[in-house]
């Protein structure tokens, strides 16, 4: 079954294809996520339960149908995507980067609520110390409540990346499943499976997945623990 | 250094229960103690100073700035307040050092100053620890260090004793006592504790539900008669300012002069001569002689005249006596037939019998 150790061209150009993608995706989800957190995590609004429910749909709605909400914004002829590809001369569908977008969305639900509940576990008493130390809102939430809520932070971003590589069903309807550009470890995996003979190879890929995604866990366990660690409260 | 300035009330806010309701204007030196049972509006009044929370109606000024003016439509964020705030939990952010924590507000002109006031609140050895690591007493001297250096024109505190345990707790109250004598900004101090306030204040506000029975100095609160209910646990007392006028080696004592020129003998101080303190006397510890009298134990007899006389609202046996030295005032408690025997009335020449005095020294 694994007749070679080594990586063959097409298993690497997937590996490295995800990790870019996925990495793209938290990157860009990253401040919004934490932004939206925030607010739901600090503020009171109108439509405060309709922000939490959007945010959350992607956790239940099929992958192919915001795979086919995308296409529908932000396709040439999408409402978005017309004016970036008019406007700033991108085009999202077929592309990597547009898979990025895809798994960025789906990951969205996982990295907001982990860092939601790391905000609200910091003490908004330490919070109003800092008010009235002369610390306005910007800088308590930077010097304060951001490094506190890192733990969160780390476990989501992780959380979030893990989800991103694993992505599929939004990213095949969105950006299809093209060899070198969209075609992610799932989408590869998935193409050997419909292949004959191709079983071993499709073994060896879901084997990499594993290997992948269990790393990402145990580092975000590691880091957090680590973070944990270092803003101890009490008798640290 | 901070030019003073006087802090005026003037608000409503309406709290669960009942109505918080002040109109005072507290003094633009010295301590400020805001005196009360738990729940009676003490900790919502230093929400209300520090902009934590909004009154419903009329004003806050410190000096000439207006800190909220419901009226005028205006507002100062708790940062733009420059009121430095002692929490009762130390509230020490835990993922910065002492030094950090002690450095997170200062304003670089106060940077002259962080030497002097670590030293003061003697935490020079912490200043490379995590809070984590400090004790309850430890982290609550930082936590007044950090709010000091924030170079406030206000220094509130909320009970910042009332986590700490017997030792400690004396241990951060000396501390608190030399700092009131070093810094110059007015001290507003929140506690429901007697003994603290005696130690601490120079002018005391009691507020019970909400509402402001008394705001007056110390000494003059502590003779309101009809206050006596809530004042209960001060264990009535006067409290008096006093300077060593000498020491006497033979007999170990020290020779205190009064306002009036009258004289206390107590045993032996560790204070220079000339060093000013207060005594406290308490209501209980007052006999009162028609003449002055020879032999007898007690050492200290002071010519004092009575002023007036009402009986103890709390103890149908007891008379309650204010008595005058001077521009000062002694309480004593006597008892009901002990007056009849006397014929005491107000007006009359009496010498006053102390039995105990305490000393809490400081500067007056």
């Amino acid at each position: 079954m694994l007749a070679s150790l080594t990586l063959s061209q097409a298993e690497w150009d997937a590996i490295l294809l995800s990790l870019r993608i996925g990495m793209s995706a938290v990157a860009w989800t990253l401040p919004p996520g934490i932004a939206i957190a925030w607010l739901l995590a600090r503020r009171e609004f109108r439509g405060k339960a309709l922000l939490d429910g959007i945010v959350h749909l992607p956790l239940v709605l099929p992958p192919v149908v915001i795979g086919y909400l995308l296409l529908i914004a932000l396709g040439r002829q999408g409402w978005l995507g017309q004016w970036l590809h008019e406007g700033l001369g991108v085009s999202l569908p077929f592309t990597w980067q547009g898979a990025a977008v895809a798994s960025g969305v789906m990951a969205f639900p996982l990295l907001v609520r982990a860092v939601r509940l790391s905000l609200e576990a910091v003490d908004p008493k330490l919070e109003a110390a800092a008010n009235t130390l002369g610390a306005g809102r910007w800088r308590i939430f930077c010097t304060i409540t951001l490094p506190l809520a890192i733990p969160g932070v780390l476990t989501g971003t992780l959380l979030a990346f893990a989800r991103a590589l694993s992505e599929f069903g939004a990213t095949i309807t969105f950006a299809s499943n093209i060899p070198h550009e969209t075609r992610t470890l799932p989408l590869a995996l998935y193409t050997l499976i419909q292949m004959p003979g191709k079983e071993a190879a499709a073994a060896r890929l879901c084997l990499l997945a594993v290997i992948i995604a269990m790393l990402s866990l145990i580092a975000s366990e590691t880091l957090a623990r680590r973070a944990r660690q270092r803003t101890r409260q009490r008798d640290g | 250094m901070n030019s003073a300035a006087s802090l005026r009330l003037a608000l409503r806010k309406r709290l669960g229960g009942f109505q918080l309701e002040t109109d005072l204007t507290l003094p633009d030196r010295g301590v400020s103690a805001l005196f009360g049972a738990s729940g009676s509006g003490k900790t919502s009044l230093l929400r209300l100073i520090a902009g934590l929370d909004r009154p419903d109606h009329g004003h806050i000024r410190l000096g000439e700035r207006a800190l909220v003016d419901v009226a005028q439509g205006q507002w100062l964020p708790p940062n733009k307040r420059r009121i430095g705030i002692v929490f009762q939990e130390p509230r020490l952010f835990p993922h910065y050092r002492v030094r950090g924590n002690l450095t997170y507000g200062m304003p670089a002109h106060a940077r002259p100053r962080f030497n002097a006031i670590v030293e003061l609140l003697g935490i020079g050895s912490l200043l490379d620890r995590l809070p984590g690591t400090l004790s309850g007493g430890e982290a609550q001297r930082v936590s007044i260090g950090r709010a000091l250096l924030s170079d406030p024109q206000l220094l509130l505190m909320d009970e910042p004793l009332s986590g700490l345990d017997g030792a400690r707790k004396q241990e951060l109250l000396t501390f608190i006592l030399s700092l009131v004598r070093d810094i110059q900004i007015p001290i507003v101090y929140i506690s429901h504790d007697p003994g603290e306030i005696i130690a601490i204040a120079d002018h005391l506000v009691v507020i019970e539900a909400g509402r402001v029975l008394a705001s007056d100095s110390l000494e003059t609160v502590l003779q309101r008669l009809d206050l006596t209910p809530q004042l209960g646990g001060f264990d009535l007392a006067s409290v008096l300012p006093a300077r060593i006028a000498g020491h006497d080696a033979t007999y170990e004592l020290t020779h205190l002069a009064l306002e009036d020129g009258q004289t206390l003998v107590v045993p032996r101080l560790a204070a220079p001569p000339g060093s000013e303190l207060r005594v406290r006397i308490p209501a209980r510890d007052v006999g009162l002689a028609l003449a002055p009298i020879t032999a007898t134990s007690y050492r200290n007899q002071l010519r004092a005249s009575v002023e007036r006389i009402a009986p103890s609202p709390d103890d149908d046996s007891a008379m309650e006596l204010l008595l005058g030295l001077g521009r000062h005032r002694l309480r004593s408690r006597l008892t009901r037939k002990s007056c009849a025997e006397l014929k005491l009335a107000p007006g009359m020449s009496v010498t006053a019998l102390i039995r105990t005095v305490s000393f809490d020294i400081r500067r007056h």
